[in-house]
């Protein structure tokens, strides 16, 4: 008894948590724009967002690329396939990996770092001093945030796949010593730009607004405490990598599936 | 002020390699060019059989390639292919050439490769090739040499059941 009890206090509360999250980000971003205010604070958070997460998108980027080209060079060549590591390279990243792993690392480069901060903003009282002010929080500090998270990813996703296939060519053309031409000529043959890179593209948008949004909740909501904040950034990783895992497995069974 | 103007080039930095990025997977990864119009042609060839032949193929003389297909259509009439090539200009093919459709590797993607004919006249836009050879399926030749095999063996041609024997497109 008392654990169905528990079980239905735990469904109403996540009902009201995704309900207000609804709410938050529905006030945050329909609203009449100002462009005069809002885009300075746009870039300052695009700086902050997408522009410092850059380096560690690059770098992982490369390495992905490489590891793949290299694992997939010494298993195609078994089956004298090695040409067709090219389209292996590009299909993997561009369709899976580039999307997946460029949101994870958002995640925990960006998506924690926009938790913890608008968490201490809550914490030191900055909004509440905001509201006293007549300034709109939600105006103030959660759109530009939003948004910045949102633009950046997909941007960030892009970079990601391209320095990937850039290091798989490297790996592959310039130190195991496959044919260029096959390499980028069977890359092009079997990648196509609507199916496979836009899809890519579609699935960085949905984890960019996913991400975001989580985090900006995670922070607004947060126990302004210091365990507090741990626990909001804690939880906005978490769920921000479960979200996208999972929603990697819906949307490549709707593209797959002709949707 | 000035750091302000230092952010402002860095986001425009970033913006600008997002954009490098998504003409790099555009146009180097899934090669989204097309031969353009102005320097370019268009023939037809009509085929039999074009097996897994697929729009965007490149078209080849000699293993260099010259154009590429844009449109493949079936005829209801003849029941053909209709196979759309765009050469470029820069290549001409004389009118009795043949047109082949060959598969890259064992199991690589089919292009159609142009073996030259002797004719002085060449092809121009909107013509057509007249000579073409089917693509070589994989299937029906090992059905014909097992068909061959079994009837080679005067003994058990009468029980041959009828699973080995070639279904359709073969040259008689």
């Amino acid at each position: 008894m008392n654990g169905i009890i528990r079980l239905g206090q735990f469904g109403i509360n996540i009902c009201e948590r995704i309900g207000i999250s609804g709410i938050i980000l529905f006030r945050a971003i329909f609203r009449k724009p100002d462009f005069k205010h809002g885009f300075p604070a746009l870039v300052e958070q695009l700086y902050s967002v997408g522009v410092l997460s850059l380096v560690i998108i690059m770098v992982s980027g490369l390495f992905i690329g490489m590891v793949v080209g290299l694992q997939g060079y010494n298993t195609l060549v078994k089956f004298g396939a090695s040409q067709a590591l090219g389209q292996l390279l590009a299909l993997s990243i561009v369709r899976e990996l580039g999307p997946v792993v460029t949101g994870l690392l958002f995640a925990g480069r960006a998506g924690s770092a926009l938790t913890a901060e608008i968490g201490l903003m809550k914490a030191t009282e900055q909004l509440s001093s905001m509201e006293m002010m007549a300034v709109d929080p939600l105006h103030r500090v959660i759109a530009p945030r939003f948004w910045a998270g949102f633009i950046s990813m997909p941007l960030l996703g892009i970079i990601f796949s391209a320095v990937a296939i850039y290091g798989g060519y490297w790996v592959a053309v310039q130190w195991l010593g496959l044919d260029a031409g096959a390499f980028w000529s069977n890359m092009q043959a079997s990648v196509n730009f609507n199916i496979d890179v836009l899809n890519g593209i579609i699935k960085t948008i949905v984890f960019g607004f996913v991400v975001t949004w989580i985090a900006v909740f995670q922070g607004y909501e947060c126990v302004p405490t210091s365990e507090g904040i741990g626990r909001a950034t804690t939880k906005t990783v978490v769920y921000s990598s479960l979200a996208i895992l999972s929603l990697d497995f819906v949307l490549t069974a709707m593209m797959l599936g002709g949707w | 002020m000035s750091r302000m103007r230092f952010v402002e080039f860095l986001v425009g930095l970033f913006i600008l390699i997002a954009i490098v990025a998504f003409v790099f997977l555009a146009f180097k990864v899934s090669g989204l060019t097309s031969y353009s119009s102005s320097d370019s042609y268009q023939i037809t060839a009509s085929f039999q059989n074009i097996g897994d032949l697929k729009v965007r193929a490149p078209v080849t003389i000699a293993g260099v390639s010259i154009g590429e297909i844009t449109d493949i259509k079936l005829n209801p009439q003849t029941y053909e292919a209709i196979v759309t090539m765009q050469i470029k200009s820069a290549a001409k093919i004389p009118e009795d050439s043949t047109a082949n459709i060959f598969t890259a590797g064992l199991i690589g993607s089919n292009y159609i490769s142009i073996t030259p004919g002797f004719s002085e006249t060449i092809l121009k836009n909107g013509q057509r090739l007249q000579r073409t050879n089917q693509a070589m399926i994989l299937q029906n030749i090992i059905g014909q040499l097992l068909y061959s095999f079994k009837s080679g063996d005067s003994k058990k041609s009468d029980s041959t059941p009828t699973t080995t024997s070639v279904e359709g497109g073969l040259p008689q």
